[in-house]
C-alpha cells in the first residue's frame, strides 16, 4: 500500500529542508522514494498550505514506573477535574497532573509525538516501568535506567574497581532492564540521604562511601561513552531547586570535561543569588556555558502555573521540597539499595516571585542558547507542567508579543529581574522541528526517526500553519505512526500500540558472577528474576522490541 | 533419543516466584511429579500448602450444569451485558488478569474492588490525606537498626524475619544481628523477633484500638513536649519515654504494620500517627515505614489500577469514566445494598478464600479446590499464576514485581484468557 502525502510544506533538519514544498510517499511504514509512475498510490493527502513535520520525540517525560503511580495513588482530587471518558475505539481513564496511562498516549499521539522516552526507570523498578509503558497507547516508548546511588555501583567506586568492570556493571543494567541509556539523579545524593546526609555539592563525599558527585559523574559517563550508548549520560545534576545552583551546574559542566553530557531540566538548577529576595536567574551566564561547551546538551523542564505535581529520584532534595507541598502532602521512599523517590505535589503561582521567575529563567534558558540541536523542549512532564502544556510553551516561543504579555502578567519584582522582555528571539518552525524532533532522535541514537527521509518510519505529523502556534500545535490535521493514520483532526482515529526502543551494548559476562553474589547476599530478589527477558517486553503488550545499534 | 523416562523424571525449577503471600519469595525450588508440586526447598507453609494444591478434573459449570468453556465463557458475557451495574470484584490474579478485569469493567461499566481492599483502603486514605515515608525489604534487611511491629507480629508472611531481619551480612556497618526489635500491640508472638544476637525484643502490650494513641504519646515525647500522667493504656510512660530516646538515637528506623490486621474503626488514623512520626523522626535522623498485606494480588490490582484508572481501585466504570470511592465502592456495601445486579468473583491463588454469596447473578472464575459454598450461574475453573501458567505480580513493598514461572502442564486457562474472551463476547 502507497500513501502519498502531496505538497505540504515541509521541515525536516536532517536534510536541511526548511520549509520546502515537497510530496512524501509511505510504503509498508516507512517513508520511501518516489515510486515509479506504473505504481498505484492507493490514498492521496492533498497537504497544500500544511506543515509536515517527522513525529515529534519527548526526551524527557515521566510517564511510567513506581513515583509516577504514587503521583497517580496520591491524587484523586486531581484526577476528578479530568475524568476521561471512554469512546468507541479508546479506553477511559483521567488527565491532567498525573495522567493514566492509556490518556498519556492519547494526548500525546492527539499533539504530534510519536516516541516519549521515561528518564527515570529505577532499575529494581524496571519491570514496572515497561509494564506500565506497554499501557500506553500510540507511541513508542523507552527509558533511561537510573543509576549512581545503587551501592553496587558505589561499592565498586569506593573499592576502584577499574573503568572496565564499571562499563561492563552499566552495559549489564541497560540490557537487563531494557533501557536505551543513563541517567544520574543528585550523584550518589540518594544514597548520602539514607545515611542522612541533606546536601551534596559536587565535592562533597557521601559519608559512607568517601566518593564525591564528581567522582560518579565522570564514571558514568566515562561508561557510556565507552559502551558506545548513543545518548550521553543524561545527568540530573546536585541542588536541585536550590539558589546558588547556577554555580554547582557550571562546575558540572567543567567536571564533564570533554565528555558528552546532557543536562536535564537545567531550569531547575540555574539559580543565582543575586537581588534582595537571594534568587536570580543563572540562564545567562549558563546560557553562555552551553553554548561554548559543545560536548553538552540540555533540556529546559520549564515550568507553567498551575497544579501539578513533582515526582523525582531525588528523595534528597524532594525531601526539602516537601515543605512546599501543595496539597500538603507528600510521599519519599528509600528503594532496594538501589535508589529511591519523591512524590511532591506542587502549584506554581505567576504571582510569587520564585515561581514567576523559574517561569522566567526557563524561557530564558530557551532563548539564550543558540544552538537547538543541543537544547530540548520539556516541562520534565509533570515536574515543571503536563505535558499537555507543550503547545502553549511553543507559542512562548515563537512568538516574542505573545511572551511579553504573559510576562506583564507575572510577579512586578520578578519580571523586573528578568532579561526576558529584552529578548528579540523568535523560534522558527524550523527550529522547532530542531529541537522536537530531529535532536531528540540524534541525541537518542534512534535510526529512522526524528527525519523524513526514505528509510524512515514514518511516524509523521501534520499541521495547519496558524498564526496562533498554541492551536497549531495542539490539534493537528494528521498524525501517522509507522505510515497508519492514527490522529485526524486532533482526535485519535486510530488505535496502535507502539513499540519499545532498547539498546544491547555487550559486556564481560564473568560480571554476572559478581551479580549474583551480590543479590544472594544482600538483595531480596534473585538476580535471574531482576532481569527482563525480551520476550517479557512483548508480553506486556508492546508491539515490538526496537534495537538501537550502538556507536 | 528416547524422551520417555525424562518426561516421567521430576522436573525442577529453580528461582521460583511463590505466589502465595505478598513476600513474593523468589527462591523456591520446586518439583513437578507428574503434575503435583512440591517445595524442595525455600518454601514455608504457606506455599508447601500452596504449590501441593494438585490440579483436578474440573470442567466450567451453568447453574451446576457441567459445560465448554465457551458456553461457560458465552453466558458470562450474557450476564454483563444483561446488567445494568455489574460488580467485578475478588481480583485474586496477576498483573495479566487484572488488565483483562479493568477492561472488562470499563465495557461492562462495572465497579471493580479486590477481596483485600479493606486492608489496603487504609493505606490509601493515609497517601491520599497526608502522604508517607516508606521503604522496601532490601532497605530493611541492609539498614534497619531499629524495628517496631505495629499491631502484627508478621506471622502472616512466615519468610520476613528470615529474609529481612535475621540475615547475617549488611551492605554497611549497621550491625543488622543486634538490632533494636519492639513490638506494640495485642496477642502478639513475639518469638521471632529475638534477635540475631540473641537480644530478646521489647514488648508493649496495648489493644488495637490504643495503638493510634501510644504513637501519639511517642510523638509528643519526641517533640519534647510533656505529658500530666504516668500511665496510658496500662504502659508506663517511663516505657514510653525510653522508646522514644531509642527511636531517636536509631540511624534507620522502620515502623512495620499489616493494614488488614487492624481491624479497628480507626484504622487509618492509626496508621496515620504512625507515618506522621516517622515524618517527624526524618527531620533528624532517618526513619521509614513498611506495610505488609496485598496477598492474592492486591498490591497488583491497586498498581494496575492506579495506572488504568488513576485510583486504587473501588472504582465505578458505571459512567464511561473512572469513579473512586472507597466507601462506597466496596464490595461489601454494594452487594449489602443491593447496589449491582451482577457478580463477577475472581480468586485464582488462595483455595481458602470463599466468594461472597449474593442473590444476584453471579460468575465466579476460582481454583477448582475453592470451595463456594453455593451454585453460581456461572463456574469457570482456572489456573493459578506462578503454577499452571506465567504471569507477574507485585510485592508487598509496591515497588518490585516479579516473573512467575508455568511450573505444570495444565488444562486450567489463566484469568486473563478466559476474561479476554468474555471481553470479545461483550
Amino acid at each position: 500500500m502507497y500513501i502519498k502525502l502531496a505538497g505540504g510544506t515541509v521541515y525536516d533538519p536532517v536534510h536541511g529542508i526548511n520549509a520546502e514544498k515537497r510530496d512524501i510517499y509511505i510504503h509498508d511504514g516507512q517513508i520511501t522514494r518516489k515510486p515509479n509512475p506504473d505504481v498505484r498510490i492507493d490514498k492521496t493527502y492533498d497537504l497544500g498550505g500544511k506543515v509536515v513535520m517527522a513525529g515529534a520525540i519527548d526526551i524527557h517525560t515521566h510517564i511510567g514506573g513506581g513515583k509516577v503511580n504514587i503521583a497517580r495513588l496520591m491524587l484523586p482530587e486531581d484526577h476528578q477535574k479530568d475524568p476521561v471518558k471512554k469512546t468507541a475505539l479508546t479506553r477511559a481513564g483521567c488527565g491532567h497532573a498525573a495522567p493514566t496511562t492509556m490518556t498519556t498516549g492519547y494526548r500525546y499521539a492527539e499533539m504530534g509525538y510519536t516516541a516519549c522516552f521515561e528518564p527515570a526507570m529505577l532499575p529494581i523498578n524496571a519491570r514496572q516501568a515497561h509494564m506500565e509503558m506497554a499501557d500506553i497507547p500510540m507511541v513508542d516508548k523507552g527509558a533511561y535506567a537510573l543509576l549512581g546511588s545503587d551501592d553496587f555501583f558505589l561499592r565498586m567506586l569506593a573499592a576502584n574497581k577499574g573503568r572496565e568492570a564499571i562499563s561492563d556493571y552499566v552495559s549489564w543494567i541497560i540490557n537487563a532492564t531494557q533501557a536505551i541509556g543513563i541517567k544520574v539523579v543528585n550523584p550518589g545524593g540518594i544514597s548520602a540521604f539514607k545515611f542522612n546526609q541533606r546536601k551534596l555539592n559536587l565535592d562533597d563525599k557521601n559519608s559512607y562511601y568517601n566518593v564525591s558527585p564528581r567522582q560518579v559523574l565522570k564514571s558514568l559517563a566515562s561508561a557510556v561513552r565507552e559502551l558506545g550508548v548513543p545518548h550521553p549520560l543524561h545527568v540530573h545534576g546536585c541542588n536541585l531547586g536550590v539558589a546558588g545552583n547556577d554555580q554547582t551546574t557550571l562546575d558540572t559542566i567543567q567536571a564533564a570535561d570533554g565528555l558528552p553530557m546532557h543536562l536535564t531540566h537545567i531550569q531547575f538548577h540555574s539559580y543565582g543569588t543575586e537581588g534582595d529576595r537571594k534568587f536570580s536567574s543563572g540562564a545567562a551566564r549558563l546560557a553562555e556555558a552551553i553554548n561554548e561547551n559543545h560536548n553538552i546538551s540540555v533540556d529546559v523542564g520549564q515550568i507553567l502555573f498551575g497544579q501539578t505535581v513533582t515526582a523525582s529520584g531525588d528523595t534528597m532534595m524532594q525531601y526539602e521540597g516537601h515543605w512546599h507541598a501543595h496539597p500538603k502532602k507528600w510521599v519519599i521512599m528509600d528503594i532496594e539499595c538501589d535508589a529511591g523517590c519523591g512524590v511532591v505535589p506542587f502549584k506554581y503561582r505567576d504571582k510569587n516571585y520564585v515561581n514567576a521567575l523559574q517561569w522566567a529563567i526557563g524561557l530564558e534558558m530557551f532563548l539564550l542558547v543558540n544552538d537547538p540541536w543541543r537544547i530540548f523542549l520539556t516541562t520534565d512532564h509533570p515536574n515543571g507542567a503536563p505535558f499537555t502544556t507543550y503547545p502553549h510553551l511553543i507559542r512562548l516561543l515563537m512568538d516574542r508579543s505573545f511572551r511579553n504579555d504573559m510576562l506583564s502578567t507575572i510577579n512586578k519584582d520578578a519580571a523586573a529581574a528578568s532579561i526576558l522582555g529584552s529578548i528579540d528571539r523568535e523560534y522558527t518552525l524550523y527550529e522547532i522541528a530542531i529541537m522536537t524532533r530531529a535532536a531528540p532522535a540524534r541525541s537518542l541514537g534512534l535510526r529512522n526517526r526524528g527525519h523524513l527521509g526514505s528509510g524512515a518510519a514514518a511516524d509523521i505529523a501534520v499541521y495547519d500553519d496558524l498564526k496562533n502556534r498554541e492551536k497549531m500545535f495542539a490539534k493537528p490535521c494528521y498524525v501517522f505512526k509507522d505510515g497508519e493514520l492514527v490522529v485526524e483532526k486532533g482526535k485519535v482515529c486510530k488505535v496502535i500500540n507502539g513499540g519499545t526502543h532498547t539498546l544491547k551494548p555487550g559486556y564481560d559476562k564473568t560480571i554476572e558472577k559478581t551479580l549474583k553474589r551480590y543479590f544472594d547476599d544482600y538483595q531480596t530478589v534473585k538476580l535471574n528474576n531482576f532481569r527482563i527477558e525480551d520476550d517479557e517486553i512483548l508480553e506486556y503488550g508492546n508491539s515490538s522490541l526496537i534495537e538501537q545499534p550502538c556507536l | 533419543m528416547n524422551t520417555e523416562p525424562a518426561k516421567k523424571r521430576p522436573a525442577i525449577s529453580r528461582e521460583v516466584t511463590c505466589p502465595y503471600c505478598s513476600l513474593l519469595c523468589d527462591d523456591l525450588v520446586v518439583q513437578n511429579s507428574a503434575g503435583t508440586l512440591t517445595v524442595e526447598e525455600n518454601g514455608c507453609h504457606l506455599a508447601s500448602q500452596g504449590f501441593a494444591t494438585a490440579t483436578v478434573n474440573s470442567t466450567p459449570r451453568i447453574r451446576g450444569k457441567t459445560v465448554s468453556l465457551d458456553e461457560a465463557i458465552d453466558e458470562s458475557a450474557r450476564i454483563l451485558k444483561r446488567s445494568k451495574l455489574p460488580l467485578i470484584t475478588g481480583l485474586g490474579t496477576d498483573v495479566a488478569g487484572v488488565r483483562a478485569a479493568l477492561e472488562l469493567a470499563e465495557k461492562s461499566g462495572a465497579i471493580v474492588d479486590h477481596m483485600h481492599n479493606h486492608g489496603i483502603v487504609k493505606n490509601s486514605l493515609v497517601l491520599q490525606d497526608l502522604g508517607w515515608i516508606m521503604t522496601t525489604m532490601s532497605e530493611i534487611r541492609n539498614r534497619a537498626d531499629l524495628i517496631i511491629f505495629a499491631g502484627t507480629d508478621a506471622g502472616n508472611y512466615p519468610r520476613f524475619y528470615e529474609r529481612v531481619i535475621h540475615n547475617d551480612k549488611s551492605l554497611f556497618k549497621t550491625n543488622v544481628r543486634n538490632r533494636d526489635i519492639i513490638y506494640i500491640g495485642d496477642e502478639l508472638d513475639p518469638r521471632a523477633g529475638k534477635n540475631k544476637a540473641g537480644k530478646r525484643p521489647t514488648v508493649i502490650n496495648c489493644k488495637p484500638e490504643n495503638i493510634g494513641e501510644v504513637f501519639s504519646v511517642i510523638h509528643t515525647m519526641i517533640v519534647g513536649d510533656q505529658l500530666d500522667t504516668d500511665v496510658i493504656h496500662g504502659i508506663k510512660l517511663k516505657t514510653l519515654v525510653d522508646l522514644a530516646e531509642r527511636m531517636k538515637q536509631a540511624s534507620y528506623g522502620v515502623i512495620v504494620w499489616a493494614p488488614g490486621e487492624l481491624n479497628i474503626p480507626h484504622a487509618e488514623l492509626t496508621i496515620q500517627n504512625f507515618c506522621e512520626v516517622i515524618k517527624y523522626l526524618t527531620r533528624k535522623t532517618r526513619f521509614a515505614g513498611f506495610s505488609l498485606g496485598g496477598n492474592d494480588g492486591g498490591t497488583t490490582a491497586m498498581n494496575v489500577s492506579a495506572w488504568q484508572s488513576g485510583y486504587p481501585l473501588r472504582i465505578s466504570y458505571h459512567k464511561g469514566y473512572p469513579e473512586y470511592d472507597p466507601h462506597i465502592y466496596s464490595t461489601n456495601n454494594v452487594l449489602k445494598n443491593r447496589r449491582v445486579d451482577a457478580m463477577l468473583w475472581v480468586s485464582s491463588i488462595s483455595t481458602d478464600i470463599r466468594p461472597p454469596r449474593a442473590d444476584i447473578p453471579s460468575i465466579i472464575l476460582a481454583n477448582p479446590q475453592t470451595r463456594i459454598g453455593y451454585r453460581p450461574d456461572v463456574f469457570i475453573p482456572v489456573g493459578t499464576p506462578g503454577v499452571d501458567h506465567k504471569g507477574h505480580m507485585f510485592r508487598t513493598d509496591s515497588v518490585v514485581s516479579l516473573p512467575l514461572k508455568q511450573l505444570r502442564e495444565s488444562v486450567l486457562p489463566s484469568v486473563a484468557r478466559v476474561l479476554r474472551n468474555t471481553l470479545d463476547n461483550m
